[in-house]
């Protein structure tokens, strides 16, 4: 594109960087602060298309789960006051994540600023905590280098959100537009790049004289890139790994070497592998509280290794022997060659024996009168390419996808982890359709969840978004409900939740309903289902009082969890 | 020893309000916080003192300041040879008849009176904290009306500058000091 100098107004600048950025689908709602953005769409919607969501917190969920599937930056768009407020669940989400989203929002004009005009909020003060950066734009003359630079901040280093705010009159204020083109210059700001060698010598001292390494996979492994880099030294020096519910996806399920998921609802094996290590080597994740348990008895016996983008994360709630601030990707090729090829069959062994163990217990062996939440897991897996994306929202069944569904390839899960936000899959998976068209995703969503934002139906319809929906309905709010029946004496306050008729709901939206509660109904619905392109919805009516086993309370030690009963002491 | 962070920051709106609100939602404790152009134009430079004793979580405010992108540069001066200064205004209850006395004080804490009114008087004092406090102490019995002290700042001793940009580069690199081995 030509960069000849042009007067242009703010809010077709907007759109000239959004399009420089390499942005092709925007998700927002307008309103009076950002009308003249609005306007300005007109010139440029045959590069850029803009989805109109039913509520903001769907816009911000939406550009989340692009970027998960996409790599690249989502895009979500609001008007002033209201509309901003109702993108914070979004960011929140994002940050806690790590997804790199750019949020533009309208705001009050700069001369009303601060005086509590109509619609005004204060969404770079309001946001200050769940943003990787943030600008209110002053001046039009700004505003293209403060787009570029939020699109930098937003995917490099350790990505997350980044919200724009634009004052109506800079939006029409009028400049010479001419698209920066000086590298970006931010003195406060230097992603990491590589290990010491000193660094990369300790771990490799670590790594070659342990007996019973473990690798701690998370999201940062398909963040950096570093997936076949890891897969190559885990199988040169025959270390198993476990991962965290972000990085369930960074290793293929039926990697012999793959202890899957560890923590609160993680394998058993993988926590008493943990336990019993005498080395982790944690790889882009951050020991948050769901996967380490209580902190004073976690993995006492080992020595640590830590790698991670963010500097901060660093000795935060696991003090380690050795902490490197740098991208992982980076790191795993500086030490790969000098791990030294070994094979650790006494240390496999004894996991081996934790894993027959789980096997033994495993619900899917069982005979049961209802339908179970983990078997239409398991069926969906069975049923769908391997490509396909796996979209889930926050709750019991989120678990059951995490433990019954295996996950071969990379990037095919999106969850909302660090934030656990219900209402976030249904978007994020209509979100992540505008990515690639042809790409099969599935939401699965509990009831209570999908009764948050199941208002984005609409969207769906209207966009015709490739999303078969699978709600996991089980008549209460799950997870909640598990906590209740373990650790306040089964007393159900407020868990149990209605459901409309979704058959109903799915007629009113236009969109094919299945209703399935048998076993053997599972497998030829999802294939009718899965016939049509476009939004399909499909309730699966499970068993209500089904557990996520095995569990470690909240603050327990790593390895006391609670586990399913064997088969023989009881039924399901 | 309390901690004492110098952090070199862009001159932009709302760097201070990033710092302050990070502290809060991070549970971490600013003790005082002061902020003023640095030689640099553009920047300023901030002393922050927070009451962290723990070496490791030292060095995760310092990286979680670090991570403002507006913020260019945090050196922990705390265990490095420094001069640490504070500046008080103390107004003392004090007609003719004491303040001959008060003077003789001030003097030995190498303080001055600044303002004088028939009942009281205003003295200033620089120094090192504990300076400070020590000379509230011996003026506390004529009766203290008001302090006001400003918060420490911090400079390292000998030519270097605190926030030398080629050294701020090497941390962001992880090339630093810090990640060294945190436990044997
Ligand atoms: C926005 C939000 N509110 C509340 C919670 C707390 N919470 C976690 S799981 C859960 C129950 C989810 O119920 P449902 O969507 O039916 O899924 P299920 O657990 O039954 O599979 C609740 C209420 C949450 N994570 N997010
Ligand atoms: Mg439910």
């Amino acid at each position: 594109m030509a960069n000849s100098k042009r007067m242009l107004k703010g809010a077709e600048i907007v759109w000239e960087c959004l399009v420089r950025e390499g942005v092709e689908t925007v998700f927002g709602y307008p309103g009076g602060a950002i009308l003249p953005v609005y306007d300005a769409l007109a010139n440029y919607s045959d590069r850029i298309h803009h989805v109109l969501v039913r509520h903001e917190q769907g816009a911000a969920h939406m550009a989340d789960g692009y970027s998960r599937a996409s790599g690249k930056v989502g895009v979500a768009m609001a008007t002033s006051g209201p509309g901003a407020v109702n993108l914070i669940t979004g960011m929140a989400t994002a940050m806690m994540d790590s997804s790199p989203m750019v949020c533009i929002t309208g705001q009050v004009p700069t001369n009303v600023l601060g005086s509590d005009a109509f619609q005004e909020t204060d969404i770079t003060g309001a946001t200050l905590p769940v943003t990787k950066h943030s600008y209110l734009v002053m001046e039009v003359d700004s505003l293209a280098n403060v787009i570029r630079e939020a699109f930098y901040i937003a995917r490099t280093g350790r990505p997350g959100p980044v919200l724009i705010d634009i004052p109506k009159d800079v939006q029409n204020d009028v400049t010479e537009f001419e698209y920066p083109t000086d590298p970006i210059d931010l003195p406060g700001y230097h992603p990491p790049e590589q290990a010491t060698d000193e660094e990369v010598a300790a771990v490799l001292e670590l790594i070659n004289g342990a007996d019973r390494p473990l690798v701690l996979s998370g999201h940062g492994v398909l963040m950096s890139g570093a997936r076949d880099a890891l897969i190559a030294i885990i199988e040169k020096a025959d270390i198993p790994v476990t991962t965290t519910l972000l990085g369930n996806d960074s290793l293929p399920h039926s990697h012999p070497l793959n202890l899957g998921m560890m923590g609160m609802h993680g394998n058993a094996s993988a926590n008493h592998a943990i336990q019993e290590a005498d080395l982790i080597i944690a790889c882009g994740m951050r020991f948050d509280d769901r996967v380490t348990g209580k902190l004073k008895t976690y993995s006492p016996n080992s020595r640590k290794i830590h790698i991670d983008i963010d500097a901060s994360e660093l000795n935060k709630n696991v003090r380690v022997d050795v902490a490197i601030n740098a991208d992982l990707a980076t790191v795993l090729a500086q030490i790969k060659p000098g791990v030294k090829q070994r094979k650790r069959a006494e240390w496999l062994k004894t996991i081996q024996a934790w894993q027959d163990d789980a096997t033994q217990r495993d619900v899917l062996q069982l005979e049961s009168e209802t339908l179970l939440g983990s078997q239409v897991i398991r069926s969906i897996c069975d049923n769908i390419p391997d490509n396909a994306l796996i979209v889930t929202d926050v709750g019991q069944h989120q678990m059951l996808e995490a433990q019954y569904y295996s996950h071969e390839q990379p990037h095919t899960l999106i969850t909302s982890g660090g934030l656990g936000t219900m209402g976030f899959g249904f978007p994020a998976a209509i979100g992540a359709s505008f990515h690639r068209a042809d790409r099969e995703i599935w939401a699965i969503v509990g009831d209570g969840g999908f009764q948050m934002t199941l208002h984005e139906l609409a969207t769906a319809v209207q966009e015709q978004a490739n999303v078969k929906i699978a709600i996991i309905n089980n008549g209460y709010l799950g997870m909640v409900r598990q906590w209740q029946q373990m650790f306040y004496n089964a007393h159900y306050a407020e868990t149990p939740i209605s459901s409309p008729d979704y058959m109903k709901l799915a007629e009113a939206y236009g969109v094919p309903g299945y209703r399935v509660d048998r076993r053997e109904d599972i497998e030829p619905t999802l294939k009718g289902a899965r016939r049509h392109k476009g939004p399909v919805m499909i309730e699966f009516v499970v068993e209500q009082h089904e557990m996520v086993y095995p569990m470690v309370p909240a603050g327990a030690d790593l390895h006391k969890m609670i586990r399913r009963p064997h088969p023989e002491e009881t039924n399901v | 020893m309390k901690q004492v962070l110098v952090a070199l920051v862009e001159d932009k709106p709302g760097v201070l309000n990033r710092i302050a609100s990070l502290f809060r939602r991070r549970n971490f404790n600013i003790e005082s916080i002061v902020a003023g152009h640095s030689e640099t134009p553009g920047t300023s430079r901030i002393t922050i003192a927070t009451d962290e004793e723990e070496h490791l979580r030292r060095n995760i405010i310092r990286h979680n300041l670090l991570k403002l992108i507006n913020v260019i540069d945090v050196v922990d001066v705390t265990d490095r040879p420094c001069v640490i200064r504070e500046q008080a205004l103390i107004k003392v209850r004090a007609d003719g008849s004491i303040r001959g006395e008060v003077g003789d004080l001030v003097k030995i804490y190498r303080a001055r009176i600044v303002d004088v009114s028939t009942a009281s008087l205003i003295v200033e004092v620089t120094g090192e904290p504990d300076k400070i406090d020590s000379l509230i102490e011996v003026l506390t019995p004529f009766g203290v009306v008001e302090i006001m002290r400003t918060g420490k700042v911090a400079m390292i001793r000998g030519a270097i500058n605190s926030s030398d940009q080629e050294e701020v580069i090497r941390w962001k690199n992880g090339n630093g000091r810090n990640h060294k081995q945190a436990k044997k």
